[in-house]
């Protein structure tokens, strides 16, 4: 491969990996308390794509910057993550993981279909939000948006570890994960600690749903069903739990995605979904992921 | 462990199986005006009854009303006109569902009915339905919209009014060489779709027997949403055009990233990338420039423009290829009718295969399976509009 063709896959790979990465995060957050997949977070992220497309010509009525649309997707967004949780998952709290698995892929189908109804499945077009110059190193560009998001994620990655490991809100968060029950005793609201890990989740998938269209600038109802997937695998890749390791997993699934495709355009998919094989049978607790024994 | 990895994966499948089923391209549903309902009738004795077939109702109504709506005001124009030599036509349209039993019920209830010719189907499998049992009895049937390669190969008694799919790779290809001049072309394509995969085989066939070099064929996947990999891939190839046959939402995604990708030769499509303009965010809309598509008709051109503004104001909806397909069909039918100079079935069909009549989609004139020959109109994207660059024969 031509060296100059590599440069370009290779910060391909990282540009469509800081977006997994991103997305990742909102996955990992959620399981790392609640010990929940929750396969409907793709489809907050879309749902978040619809807030953006419809708030920001209204922002553009009243003269205020565009981003501010990131605030109506994330305050929407947190709404729908906890009013989920509400309907769908805290009923079957001490039910099997199976059964809450089985619910939340419901769930994302039931997002997607409710968006079928009331937008269409015409994709819409999203308008830029954010107004970011490309940088330029010899005869690569990189996109801003790119940059902004790999930024971001990190940002969001490190705000969210010392949030968890450092305020009160954050071990409370710790404990209900360690022993539900045991934090009951201890004066912890379980209701309201999981409510508050569902709102951050899911306001995780707004900021993702910001970044994504950003580069992609399309909206539709099925948007968040393949981004979901790859993020999930991101996350499990990276140990998912871990919130450094969403990270590392986003940036490795775009890498090996950009790559296999340059060589094989039809293989990508099939070789990303391998790896959530092979990690799953090597080493399910993925690269950063702390090796607990499963109590499912 | 191994149970939480299991139940996982089943998971996923379930998830996947989701997430591909998903990208069907569904049209916004459209009213339809009543189940069976026919044209204003004439006293009886003095009209030509023809037989129309269409999904009123179902699933795929959105084509059937079109293509219904397109017929009917061909039919209404013909009768204000004078008729067929003083006599008007009376339209009787049956209600198929999209379904090939309830299609060929409905056949031989408009032949009980003493219809003299069929327009319709309007789906393929129920037009192949249709087709054999009207091959038997040498029913002079028309076809708007049905792509199926086999529909006219039953008999020859069958015809149809729009091109097949395939062929607009072909044009594709020839507008390519001939109108751009190109030397070196490449194909990216979407391996989920038939659609996609047969445009880019008919170019990729074209293009060899015009003399390009084919620099890449790459295929994607239905859910992608990037395609840079692919594109620095390509691009790197250097390829005058790049041949992109798939719908107007990726397209607009694609036409984005390859400008990006840093890419200024020309991009080409199919009828699929009618949309792309709807869908492309303002500020981005330069990324279209350069861009080729063939379709049934093009917007700018004059009786396409004439045929769909009256449309709209009959239907108060947007008319579509489907609707300009019936429509054309209308004409074409009354014009063999009138030219057999009988309602005798072997007068229509030898009447309908000299057909020789410029249309809204085109001039129109049959091979000996009953296929169009006729030119394709190339739209050009410029600085945001749809204008028509040119129109291409095969």
């Amino acid at each position: 491969m031509d060296l100059i063709v590599f440069i370009k896959q290779f910060v391909n790979g990282i540009q469509v990996g800081s977006i997994y990465a991103l997305v990742a995060l909102g996955y990992t957050m959620v399981y790392g308390i609640v010990k929940l997949i929750n396969f409907a977070h793709g489809d907050f992220i879309m749902v978040g794509g619809y807030v953006v497309v419809f708030t920001t010509p209204f922002l553009a009525n009243l003269g205020v910057p565009a981003w501010l649309c990131v605030l109506a997707a994330v305050a929407v967004c947190s709404a729908i993550g906890v009013l989920t949780e509400k309907i769908a998952y805290k009923p079957l709290r001490g039910a099997p993981s199976l059964s809450v698995l089985i619910t939340a892929i419901a769930v994302s189908l039931c997002l997607q279909n409710l968006a079928l109804i009331f937008f269409s499945s015409s994709p819409r077009p999203m308008s830029a939000v954010f107004d970011v110059a490309p940088v330029t190193i010899g005869s690569i560009q990189f996109s801003g948006i790119s940059i902004l998001t790999i930024v971001m994620s990190v940002a969001l990655m490190v705000a969210l570890q010392l949030f968890i490991k450092k305020t009160r809100v954050g071990k409370a968060m710790r404990a209900v994960s360690e022993d539900s029950q045991a934090a009951i005793l201890m004066g912890i609201s379980t209701n309201k600690t999981i409510s508050l890990t569902f709102a951050i989740g899911s306001g995780l998938a707004a900021m993702a749903a910001v970044m994504y269209c950003s580069a992609y600038p399309q909206v539709q109802p099925y948007m968040g069903s393949m981004l979901g997937l790859k993020a999930f695998i991101a996350a499990v890749l990276g140990g998912i739990g871990s919130i450094p390791g969403a990270m590392l997993g986003g940036i490795l699934i775009g890498l090996v995605e950009s790559i296999t495709r340059h060589f094989n355009s039809q293989l990508a998919d099939a070789v990303v979904f391998a790896i959530l094989i092979v990690v799953l049978l090597v080493k399910p607790a993925g690269i950063m992921g702390k090796n607990v024994g499963e109590k499912v | 462990m191994k149970r939480f990895a299991a139940s996982l994966l089943a998971a996923l499948m379930v998830l996947t199986m989701a997430a591909c089923g998903g990208n069907t391209n569904q049209q916004s549903s459209t009213p339809a005006d009543g189940g069976n309902s026919s044209a204003p009738a004439a006293p009886a004795g003095e009209t030509i009854k023809i037989g129309c077939l269409a999904p009123l109702t179902g699933e795929v109504s959105v084509y059937g009303i079109a293509t219904y709506q397109g017929i009917k005001m061909g039919v209404d124009e013909i009768n204000a006109a004078g008729g067929i030599d003083g006599k008007q036509i009376e339209l009787i349209v049956m209600d198929e569902k999209g379904d090939s039993v309830e299609a060929v019920n409905a056949y031989n209830s408009l032949v009980d009915q003493g219809v003299v010719a069929i327009i319709g189907d309007v789906t393929s499998k129920p037009c192949i339905a249709v087709a054999e049992v009207a091959a038997e009895d040498n029913m002079p049937m028309l076809t708007a919209t049905g792509t199926a390669a086999e529909i006219t190969t039953i008999g020859s008694n069958v015809f149809r009014t729009c091109f097949m799919d395939p062929f607009q790779g072909q044009i594709m290809a020839t507008f390519a060489a001939d109108n751009l001049g190109a030397k070196k072309v490449a194909v990216m394509y979407d391996t989920g779709s038939d659609y996609s995969q047969g445009l880019a085989d008919s170019f990729k066939a074209q293009a060899d027997t015009k003399g390009m070099e084919l620099t890449a064929f790459e295929g994607y996947g239905t859910a992608d949403t990037d395609f840079t990999s692919i594109l620095n891939k390509i691009i790197a190839t250097s390829p005058d055009a790049i041949f992109v046959p798939d719908y107007y939402g990726d397209v607009s995604l694609i036409l984005g990233q390859a400008r990006v990708a840093g890419y200024t030769g020309a991009m080409l499509g199919g009828d699929g990338w009618d949309g792309v303009l709807g869908v492309m965010p303002a500020d981005k809309m330069t990324a279209t420039d350069n861009g080729f598509f063939s379709n049934h008709y093009a917007t700018a051109d004059e009786a396409a423009a004439k045929f769909l503004s009256q449309y709209k104001t009959l239907f108060d909806m947007d008319g579509n290829a489907f609707s300009a397909l019936g429509y054309d069909s209308a004409y074409i039918m009354a014009d063999a009718i009138k030219r057999a100079g009988s309602t005798d079935k072997d007068a229509i069909v030898t009447a309908l295969a000299a057909t020789d009549l410029e249309c809204v989609t085109g001039h129109v004139t049959f091979d000996a399976n009953g296929d169009p020959i006729k030119s394709v109109a190339v739209t050009e994207f410029k600085g945001g509009e749809a204008v028509l660059n040119a129109k291409v024969s095969a």
